[in-house]
């Protein structure tokens, strides 16, 4: 088991090396020259060339990039050319925010979800069953996006029962976790029916059934823990996609999250804000399938005993 | 009729009255048990042998109450246990006599098991759901694992079912059946799964048990050397339908079924220089919406008009052996 933890950590670590590499090279090659961008239009050459100095992007692109890594574990990603600020600090501000959005729309996919689908798998045919098949069938086919326009319109313009932007009061939630948790319920909902189902006709339910064990126990011991291994990686690919913020959610509803944070950032040419941001992303996506390796060795004693 | 002279050796401990259990399917109704009678007696073990998919795994399904769902369903029929009709029981009142009065051991010993806990866990559960347990289990779990023969239970009960070979799963599965000491155990086809040699161990430590416990046994196999060896009856069953009843002494000296005489002819016998080993002609029957004649008739060689018709009732040719065909 520790050797199996340490082998998922060195794999993250390399992991992680790859991509400050790839991001760095994206960066300097793909992008426009960062200080023609930062110098005002009536800047000198001089200007520009203490500039280039200052960032040591007269420097070969080899020791550049090692002053890059060296910064980077320092966690030192320059300064933000908007908020004069490091850029880390900046993204940081901004993502208690896309957490606590994701955070909600993430339990209240999970809690859905799979209610719905382990419900739907042991009464196969029933009303919760038949409701869940055209939910998730609407959930998965409908942009959240268009769900998010029409929910501002009917409940924030039409109705004007909820606000339609910002974050504050608890109703502010309402709408934009609905539109965010769309798309995972419906898929938590098919899979888990799925997983559920197969588990149900598997034979040591019935034996467990066999034995006597209550119906409750059997669904949820013996069945759930079977189905929540396929349905586990799905888990964490949604609450990854939440906590990163959604880009097209805090933007309909202006969430003052990393999402929205990273548009307009974008939009100004705020090339570390966005460069850290990708980098954060990926170090969580990165964390979580660190974490998710460890959560499927702990579920399934197989892979603990390998 | 009921026979009011038993002694209580002989009593009844199980009766099944025209069961029939069917599966309603998109292809149309496949009647898997079509009318299935028979009597088990209290300590006795006795054999359902028929070829594969004739409906033996669903005739002890239904026993247990746990045909599978959504498609299949017991439509008629009387399973009296201890007289009482387990098919008026609640949901509730089977689930308390599952595991602790009947209990059952699958097909396939390997996917009965929950991969996913403990043996120990797995082998405690049976008591759990049936007795006010306080503290853990695990001294009684090691007990059984002893019973059943499995080396160094103390460690083992720890083990996760895929540390066991398929032999143990077996003894670790019978651990599970036999754990509150049941009237009747069903045991379906508990040696096929495995190798020759772990088979022989098996089936002697069924032996034993029975020798002990003094339960009634159904043993399910495709195998009548299995049968000859700890069973003292014998029912075959073909196409849904118990087709002969016998003890297995009268079975093995004259069987009465034509399909039966074919039975006793492709057991390879020792000693006698195998040249073609006989195996029945033709295709097994299909359950879906059966034909009323008798289901053996398409295979049968001295099938005449009559058998294609009307299906044959049962006909009792001595005491204990009775047959269903239109030869008698
Ligand atoms: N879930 C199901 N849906 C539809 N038909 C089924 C289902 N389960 C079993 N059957 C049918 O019921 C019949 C009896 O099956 P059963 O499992 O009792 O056979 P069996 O005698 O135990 O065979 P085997 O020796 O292969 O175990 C088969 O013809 C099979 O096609
Ligand atoms: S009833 Fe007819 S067809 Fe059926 S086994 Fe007897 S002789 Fe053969
Ligand atoms: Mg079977």
């Amino acid at each position: 088991m520790q050797g199996y933890i340490l082998k998922r950590v060195l794999i993250a670590i390399v992991t992680m090396f790859v991509v400050l590499t790839v991001v760095f090279f994206v960066f300097r090659m793909g992008a426009a020259d960062p200080v023609s961008i930062m110098l005002p239009p009536d800047a000198t050459p001089k200007d520009a060339q203490k500039l280039t100095k200052k960032f040591g992007l007269d420097k070969p692109l080899i020791v550049q990039y090692g002053n890059f890594l060296k910064n980077a574990i320092r966690g030192d990603f320059g300064a933000s050319f908007r908020y004069s600020e490091p850029a880390l600090t900046v993204l940081f501000s901004r993502f208690p925010a896309s957490l606590e959005l994701g955070l909600v729309a993430f339990l209240m996919a999970l809690s859905i979800g799979l209610s719905i689908g382990i419900i739907s798998a042991v009464k196969p045919d029933s009303f919760i069953d038949r409701f869940g098949r055209v939910f998730a069938l609407g959930g998965m086919s409908v942009p959240s996006f268009w769900a998010g326009v029409m929910l501002i319109l009917f409940f924030g313009v039409t109705l004007r029962w909820l606000p339609i932007a910002g974050r504050g009061s608890l109703l502010n939630f309402i709408m934009p976790a609905f539109c965010l948790s769309l798309f995972p319920i419906a898929l938590l909902t098919r899979l888990s029916r799925s997983a559920m189902l197969d588990a149900l006709k598997s034979d040591y339910v019935v034996m467990a059934r066999i034995k006597g064990v209550p119906e409750i126990r059997v669904i949820l011991i013996h069945a759930f823990k079977n189905a929540s291994i396929s349905v586990v990686t799905v888990i964490f690919g949604i609450f990854q996609a939440m906590i990163l913020g959604s880009v097209v959610i805090e933007n309909i509803f202006s969430w003052p999250g990393i999402g929205r944070l990273v548009l307009t950032s974008f939009f100004f040419r705020d090339y570390p804000v966005v460069q850290v941001y990708v980098l954060f992303v990926t170090f969580l996506v990165v964390m979580f399938y660190l974490l998710l390796d460890i959560v499927y060795a702990y579920i399934d004693p197989r892979i603990r005993y390998q | 009729m009921k026979d009011k002279q038993l002694d209580t050796e002989n009593e009844e401990l199980l009766v099944l009255k025209d069961v029939k259990t069917s599966f309603f399917t998109k292809k149309g109704v496949v009647r898997a048990v079509d009318g299935v009678n028979f009597t088990i007696s209290k300590g006795e073990v006795v054999g359902l042998v028929g070829e594969s998919g004739c409906g033996k795994s669903i005739t002890s399904l239904s026993i247990m109450r746990l045909v599978p769902q959504p498609a299949g369903k017991i439509v008629s029929g009387e399973i009296l246990f201890k007289n009482e009709d387990l098919l008026k029981k609640s949901e509730d009142e089977m689930r308390r006599i599952r595991g602790d009065r009947i209990s059952m051991i699958l097909q396939d010993p390997m996917v009965s098991m929950n991969q996913l806990l403990k043996v120990g866990y797995q082998l405690g559960e049976p008591y759990r759901y049936h007795h006010k347990v306080s503290g853990s289990l695990r001294e009684m779990c090691i007990g059984l694992l002893k019973k059943v023969k499995v080396p160094a239970p103390e460690s083992r009960v720890n083990d996760y079912p895929f540390q066991f070979s398929g032999g143990m799963c077996q003894r670790a599965l019978i651990a599970m059946g036999i754990a509150n000491g049941p009237d009747l155990l069903i045991a379906d086809e508990p040696t096929t799964a495995l190798d020759v040699t772990i088979q022989a161990q098996i089936l002697k430590l069924m032996k034993d048990i029975q020798r002990e416990s003094r339960s009634s046994i159904i043993l399910i196999t495709h195998d009548l050397a299995t049968v000859a060896q700890i069973c003292s009856r014998l029912l075959v069953m073909y196409g849904g339908r118990i087709i002969e009843k016998a003890p297995v002494k009268t079975f093995y000296k004259k069987p009465a079924h034509p399909y039966s005489v074919g039975l006793i002819k492709s057991v390879p016998v020792l000693g006698r220089p195998s040249g073609r080993l006989y195996s029945i002609d033709g295709q097994p029957p299909s359950l879906l919406d059966p034909p009323s004649g008798c289901r053996f008739a398409p295979r049968c060689t001295q099938a005449k008009k009559p058998c294609f018709e009307i299906y044959p009732p049962e006909t009792i040719l001595e005491e204990g052996h009775k047959v269903s065909c239109w030869l008698y």
